[in-house]
């Protein structure tokens, strides 16, 4: 071994080759490639060796489904209010003012009219990197406006969900956003409106428990985390093993539970034909995609 | 099942202990102690009241988990009559952690639906803890359909920890059969009264929680999350749960104050558990008296005043 023990007269410096931190690469947390960001943005945030599906910022996500310029905005300015004056390890208020500098939103939806394909829709998109797109008095509030508006202006309902649950720091008023959410669809299904849910990476807890749930139509995108219950929580509470795959949308299909696991790249065209069956508009071509 | 006592009624316990020393003393000897007795009968009462007026909210959650604490069948058994017990979703199987049949209140026949917990192993095992699995909520659906087509009106009864998280329960879809719950409970057009009797433990409560009036027993708790998985997550530490109790804002009296229930139901000195039947009478007086006042809304009305009702739940600030 005297070859590999044999002194050298400079150091080395161990250099992670994937660890690179210029901010213009990001790795795959699926397959580990290393990808550039602008190819990945071009790719709608899609890894081009594994299909890995990256979480998708508002922005992003309604350009890839409404056509350009149609999206106006509404309830912009909704914001948050600490109502229970929740002190944890930080209090509620600074958790706010922490994410309203990181995302430069004011809180966990972006709600609007918009016209998809050749539909007028009320598009609702959630966004993780916001507290976890948890769900209080503002994201409740937003869904079930959009959802009113629908209903007032006989439009489809389409909602990109992710979230994390219900914002514990706002105690029960989120957990009865829940129902409020769920009372505004129940109104927007008795006018016989189209109401399609896109379940994205992770849906679980209180959202899932309500309104991404109720879709005529659910769609989710491949891998996601889709559940009521953390996994965490199941493992602990049942000392049980959980078989492989469980909680992901393909695991959801097979179960029967959503309507179809779809790439990012097909999205916006499914949307389209779906709404061309409920709405009794014209088929949409294909190329519109 | 022997007495169950938590730490903070100790002081009760014993003073009562002594009481039932000074009786067998005053049996066994000519001496006259009823002044004695007296006393420590009015102490024992100042006591319990002190100690009920001056509950933390993380004590308030320890009664609303009271093994002695009245639950659901026993509400049904006291003050209801002509139980006619229904059974299953029709699908996959009767949940015993949901409780549900036509019952008489008073004058009023109605559909009663309750979550339901277990005294001791055996049939904590049956019910799950109090835990309901998809078909528990989907079994309740089915009875609150059948309310309204006959005109019945709905009350429920809310003591859960909270559905029940396991594999199956994923397998069979507990969110959905959540949701589905909370949407079609705005569509019922009879009246509809919640009460919460013990724990209301987050989705799982609501549930079955969408109501004309939502009323709660006075030393129960309705929260988001359970105060240990609150503490969890934001101390790390399953130990912080008095202080998550605290923040998380779940004791009746707070919630009264945000306006999330409408009517606190006075539970004896000393809690339901010290005196079942009187806090099984303040309950069915209460739900008597709310189905009274429903009953003269129209059903158009209902309706537009029960989606009015959570419509306006939530804070926020709007404008720039």
């Amino acid at each position: 071994m005297a070859l590999f023990g044999k002194k050298t007269n400079y150091a080395t410096v161990k250099v992670r080759k994937r660890d690179i931190p210029d901010g213009l690469w990001v790795k795959c947390p699926s397959c580990g490639e290393m990808i550039y960001k602008n190819a990945l943005a071009e790719a709608l945030g899609v890894c081009p060796k594994c299909d890995h599906h990256f979480p998708l910022g508002r922005e992003e996500r309604i350009a890839l489904l409404t056509e350009p310029g149609s999206f106006e905005e509404w309830d912009a300015d909704l914001r948050s209010a600490d109502a229970l004056d929740f002190v944890g390890e930080a209090s509620y208020a600074e958790k706010l003012e922490q994410n309203m500098r990181k995302t430069g939103q004011k809180d966990a939806v972006t709600c609007g009219g918009a016209r998809i394909g050749p539909h007028a829709i009320s598009l609702a998109v959630m966004d993780f990197s916001f507290l976890g797109a948890s769900m209080g008095s503002v994201v409740g509030e937003k869904i079930t406006r959009a959802i009113e508006r629908g209903t007032a202006r006989k439009l489809p309902v389409v909602v990109v969900c992710t979230s994390g649950g219900a914002r514990m720091y706002e105690g029960m008023l989120s957990l009865m956003q829940m129902a409020k959410t769920s009372a505004a669809v129940a109104r927007h299904a008795a006018a016989k409106l189209p109401y399609i849910t896109v379940l994205t990476n992770p849906t679980t807890a209180g959202v899932m428990a309500s309104y991404a749930t109720l879709g005529d139509v659910i769609l989710a995108e491949p891998n996601a985390l889709i559940g009521f219950a953390g996994p965490r929580v199941i493992r602990e509470t049942t000392q049980q093993e959980l078989p492989p795959g469980f909680q992901k949308s393909e695991f959801l299909l097979q179960h029967g539970l959503l309507d179809m696991v779809l790439h990012r790249r097909d999205l916006k065209a499914t949307l389209v034909g779906i709404l061309s069956y409920m709405t009794g508009a014209p088929a949409a071509t294909p190329a519109s995609a | 099942m022997p007495p169950f006592t938590l730490p903070f009624e100790k002081p009760v316990v014993e003073l009562e202990e002594k009481l039932r020393e000074l009786r067998k003393f005053s049996e066994g000897h000519d001496i006259d102690v009823s002044a004695e007795i007296h006393k420590i009968e009015e102490k024992i009462r100042a006591t319990r009241r002190k100690i009920y007026e001056d509950l933390t909210p993380w004590q308030q959650v320890q009664i609303a988990r009271h093994p002695q604490r009245p639950y659901t069948r026993d509400y049904i058994a006291t003050v209801m009559r002509d139980f006619v017990e229904l059974h299953g979703d029709r699908v996959h199987a009767d949940d015993q952690a949901v409780v549900g049949g036509f019952a008489t209140i008073g004058a009023h026949r109605v559909m009663v639906i309750g979550t339901q917990k277990g005294r001791d192993t055996k049939s904590n095992l049956q019910c799950n803890f109090g835990c309901a699995y998809p078909e528990g909520y989907r079994k309740a659906l089915r009875l609150m359909k059948l309310a309204a087509k006959f005109n019945v009106p709905v009350v429920t009864l809310i003591d859960t920890p909270g559905a029940y998280p396991g594999i199956q329960s994923e397998e069979r879809h507990i969110a959905e059969a959540i949701a589905v719950n909370l949407r079609e409970m705005f569509t019922f057009p009879v009246p509809m009264v919640v009460c919460v009797i013990g724990e209301g433990g987050s989705g799982g409560a609501l549930g079955i929680g969408v109501g004309d009036r939502v009323l709660i027993l006075q030393h129960s708790y309705y929260s988001v999350i359970s105060p240990e998985g609150c503490a969890a997550i934001l101390w790390k530490d399953r130990a912080y749960a008095d202080r998550a109790a605290a923040a998380l804002k779940l004791t009746a009296k707070d919630l009264l104050k945000l306006g999330l229930v409408d009517e606190i139901i006075p539970e004896p000195d000393g809690g339901a558990h010290a005196d079942p039947a009187a806090a099984a009478a303040a309950l069915a007086g209460a739900i008597g008296r709310t189905l009274d006042t429903l009953g003269k809304i129209p059903k158009a009305e209902l309706l537009d005043a029960r989606y009015a009702k959570f419509r306006a739940m939530g804070v926020f600030t709007e404008g720039a």
